[in-house]
């Protein structure tokens, strides 16, 4: 089956591939945390954070757009922060009549719509370049490694070693039930939406006793190797001097941006 | 004689570049059992995908004289039945008779109608009594001819099998090799297993790597050692 | 791209720093409790259950029923994971699916992450082990039927503090976004509700002994059910107020001085060097000095270890 789906890093030699993974869990947050902070209509800050995100494409050797191509997938949500466009007090722009109702869009109501939309198109690119950029086994560690209750990230690569085998399961099941949905000339086919929904549920119950069972046999596997009731976790990463010399350069930058967009 | 099942040119390559399909082409006549060989990644399993068109390649397939377009897909699928080979991919509901029900009630079909053709189909997998059992709670040899009966259900003109006796023993395999004889049905079966294949089908169609190699009567076949071994298959 | 964003992973950008850090708060305050919680409850057993089951539940939301004109619902599954696994392992295996959905596939921000886990994983556990709980002794179909319920006021109410996250944060104006998300979401609810209780049916039929009176999903005290019922009532009662009276709303959060002012931007947590909450005091000048240095101080550091390292 096709996991590409779950798979999203991207094999490559680069600078940024071979920073430490923590390196890049904190520059991305401190990146998106940067993002936040700086103020609407801050377009020279928003330029130049946009500059060092293309820098970080370059860097990674994966092409000026690659984070640009894939950085649609976030905007539909942009709709619900419309309505900014016309509640916030300024010098109108345009009016126009919709409905019962007259929409007048005002400039500082543009300002705010817009930087968010820049803040998140930005932040969401970040993320999208993690992901290519480090494997997700190794975010993880980085995760304990910043500190990351082990609990939780025990259970993350756990979640993240058995997805594509419950995933696989789904289309599975999903292509069985595909196969059997058939017409027949001169009836209405598909039965209700409840009757639909029921299936689904079906399909859910069956993969969660599955994976119950499954959840079973893999503790009893784990017994059977020593396990006690918590994971040796191993550090496989050491910071080096580039780690270091980066994650404090990417601070000053962050720290410059912060100031321009203050200014 | 007519035609129950043909494909023509068929060609499919997978997301990652992996060519699957090269150009297939066969033709089954109503009535016809025929067993489909090959070593893994022969491209069986990608082939029978595209006979109820969950994968759609380049070239033509014809199911009881239709040609297999996306419009008319759930038409087809009410003629072609496919079968997978783990059957707890097939049986997705609580109990045996609304698995065996899904097929007849998404068509459409009036209850008492799915009635009928639920007992029809549990009494050609002899497997009457299970109406109100637990799917989850079968063995693995119930489940497969439970996994055909929710196919049957839906009375479809060819039956298609991947590895019906995977993972079957002696016992199973007996029930399903008679299962499979006596049921009146054309039939296309993918297997691994030869001796299935000269117990219960005249015809064969040996496939590798994408293409068929060899499409005959099934003595001949096996009686070729050279084009056995040049596929990986084994005289039983 | 089969995983579609749901309309309730919030992306980064979306809410102020105030609004995803009191969120942080809440969630990493409810999630530290959870993680001792379930340990007591599971032991050793805690982990792998738990992360296949996370696993299940990230599939589980991939399947999807065509609903009309090409869309199609799915799980949430907060309260069905709650409702099966008990209501602190529940918690703990939404955020798992929460955070890998937003690390892996970037569907919902890595800040607003804590927002997300409380309205998506922690207030659907709540609001559906909660009313499950208080009908543990009743007839199956009594639960099935709760459970219906549940589910359903689960999502709404995940709706609702999204809502009311989105307008706090200047975002959304309330009274579009909660009509919006509300109406929205009263349909989602729907077919969470039927898809719950059909999973559950399920289970019941064939190994309810995974619902019985000694399985994880009755280990919850009755204290779920004052806290389910509480967040419902909150959800219940809220949700047409603030829909038929926005402005009242408004005032109120803008007397309390919760509400973002109009173009000031929100987002800026020491503007014009000086620290928010201590106003324009010299003392506040020097705080955000400190904190300025701190900074540098943390680069320098970082730069002496790199002297230090070996390259």
């Amino acid at each position: 089956m096709h996991f590409d789906v779950f798979d999203r890093y991207h094999e490559n030699e680069s600078f940024v591939h071979r920073l430490d993974p923590r390196v890049k869990v904190v520059a991305t947050v401190v990146f998106i945390l940067s993002n936040a902070l700086l103020p609407d209509g801050a377009w020279v800050a928003f330029g130049l954070s946009w500059l060092f995100l293309l820098l970080a494409n370059l860097l990674s050797n994966l092409g000026l757009g690659f984070t640009f191509k894939r950085s649609l997938v976030a905007l539909p949500f942009a709709l619900i922060a419309l309505t900014v466009l016309f509640s916030i007090p300024g010098n109108p722009l345009t009016s126009f009549h919709f409905l019962f109702w007259d929409f007048t869009i005002t400039d500082a109501g543009l300002l705010r719509f817009v930087s968010i939309l820049i803040r998140s198109w930005l932040s969401v690119q970040m993320a999208i370049l993690l992901v290519a950029v480090a494997r997700f086994p190794d975010l993880i560690h980085a995760l304990e490694h910043l500190r990351v209750p082990s609990i939780l990230t025990t259970i993350i690569a756990f979640l993240y070693r058995y997805l594509f085998v419950l995933a696989d399961e789904v289309f599975r099941l999903m292509r069985a039930r595909e196969s059997r949905s058939a017409a027949a000339p001169g009836k209405r086919s598909g039965g209700s939406v409840a009757w639909r929904a029921g299936i689904v549920g079906h399909m859910a119950g069956q993969l969660f006793l599955r994976s119950y069972e499954r959840s079973e046999r893999v503790y009893n596997a784990m017994l059977a190797r020593g396990y006690v009731g918590h994971m040796e976790t191993i550090h496989p990463h050491e910071l080096r001097r580039r780690d270091y010399i980066t994650v404090a350069l990417v601070l000053l930058v962050i720290l410059f941006f912060q100031l321009v967009g203050r200014v | 004689m007519t035609t129950a099942l043909q494909v023509h040119d068929l060609h499919f390559s997978y997301h990652d570049g992996l060519t699957a399909l090269r150009g297939v082409s066969f033709q089954i006549c109503e009535g016809d059992k025929v067993a489909l060989v090959g070593p893994n990644g022969a491209g069986k399993s990608t082939l029978m995908l595209h006979l109820n068109g969950i994968l759609h390649g380049q070239g033509e397939v014809n199911v009881g004289g239709k040609r297999l377009t996306r419009e008319n897909l759930p038409a087809i699928r009410s003629m072609v039945g496919l079968v997978f080979q783990n059957p707890d991919d097939q049986l997705f509901s609580p109990t045996v008779f609304e698995d065996v029900a899904f097929g007849p009630l998404h068509m459409g079909l009036p209850m008492k109608e799915v009635e009928t053709r639920v007992n029809a189909a549990l009494d050609a997998v002899k497997m009457s009594g299970f109406r109100d059992r637990l799917s989850h709670h079968l063995s693995v040899g119930e489940k497969k001819r439970i996994a055909i009966a929710t196919v049957l259900s839906m009375d479809p003109q060819i039956l298609v099998l991947d590895e019906p006796s995977a993972g079957l023993d002696p016992r199973a395999r007996r029930t399903l090799i008679n299962l499979l004889r006596e049921l009146p049905i054309t039939m296309l079966v993918s297997t691994h297993d030869m001796r299935l294949v000269q117990e219960l089908f005249p015809r064969t169609i040996v496939m590798d790597e994408g293409m068929i190699v060899a499409d005959g009567r099934t003595n001949d076949i096996l009686e070729n050692e050279t084009l056995l071994t040049a596929h990986g298959l084994e005289k039983p | 791209m089969l995983y579609s964003p749901e309309p309730l992973h919030i992306p980064d950008g979306f809410l102020s720093l105030t609004v995803s850090i009191i969120c942080w708060v809440i969630s990493a305050l409810t999630i530290s409790v959870a993680v001792s919680r379930s340990n007591k409850a599971l032991g050793e057993r805690q982990i792998p259950l738990m992360g296949i089951m996370a696993a299940f539940l990230f599939a589980a939301q991939m399947i999807n029923f065509p609903v009309a004109g090409g869309t199609s619902g799915h799980l949430l599954g907060g309260a069905l994971a709650a409702i099966t696994l008990g209501p602190w392992a529940g918690m703990l295996v939404m955020t798992a699916v929460i955070s890998v959905q937003a690390l892996l596939l970037q569907d919902g921000g890595l800040l607003v992450m804590g927002a997300n886990i409380l309205n998506m994983g922690l207030i659907t556990a709540a609001i559906g082990y909660g009313l499950y709980r208080s009908v543990s002794t009743g007839s199956r179909t009594l639960k099935l039927t709760v459970a219906g319920i549940a589910a359903w006021l689960s999502v709404m109410g995940g709706a609702l503090f999204t809502s009311l996250q989105l307008w706090l944060s200047g975002t959304s104006q309330l009274q579009v976004v909660i009509p919006a998300m509300l109406g929205v979401h009263a349909l989602i609810g729907l077919g969470e509700a039927l898809i719950t209780v059909a999973a559950l049916s399920f289970i019941f039929q064939t190994r309810p002994d995974l619902l019985g009176k000694n399985s994880e999903s009755a280990m919850g005290s009755r204290g779920w059910v004052v806290a389910g019922v509480l967040i419902s009532l909150a959800v219940i009662l809220l949700s047409p107020f603030a829909s038929a009276d926005p402005d009242g709303l408004e005032r109120v959060a803008g007397d309390l001085g919760f509400l973002a002012q109009g173009s000031d931007a929100p987002y800026q947590i020491l503007p014009d060097y000086t620290v928010p909450f201590l106003g324009e005091t010299a003392l506040s000048t020097i705080i955000a000095g400190m904190i300025g240095a701190a900074v540098v101080g943390v680069i320098i550091v970082l730069l002496g270890q790199a002297m230090k390292a070996k390259s």
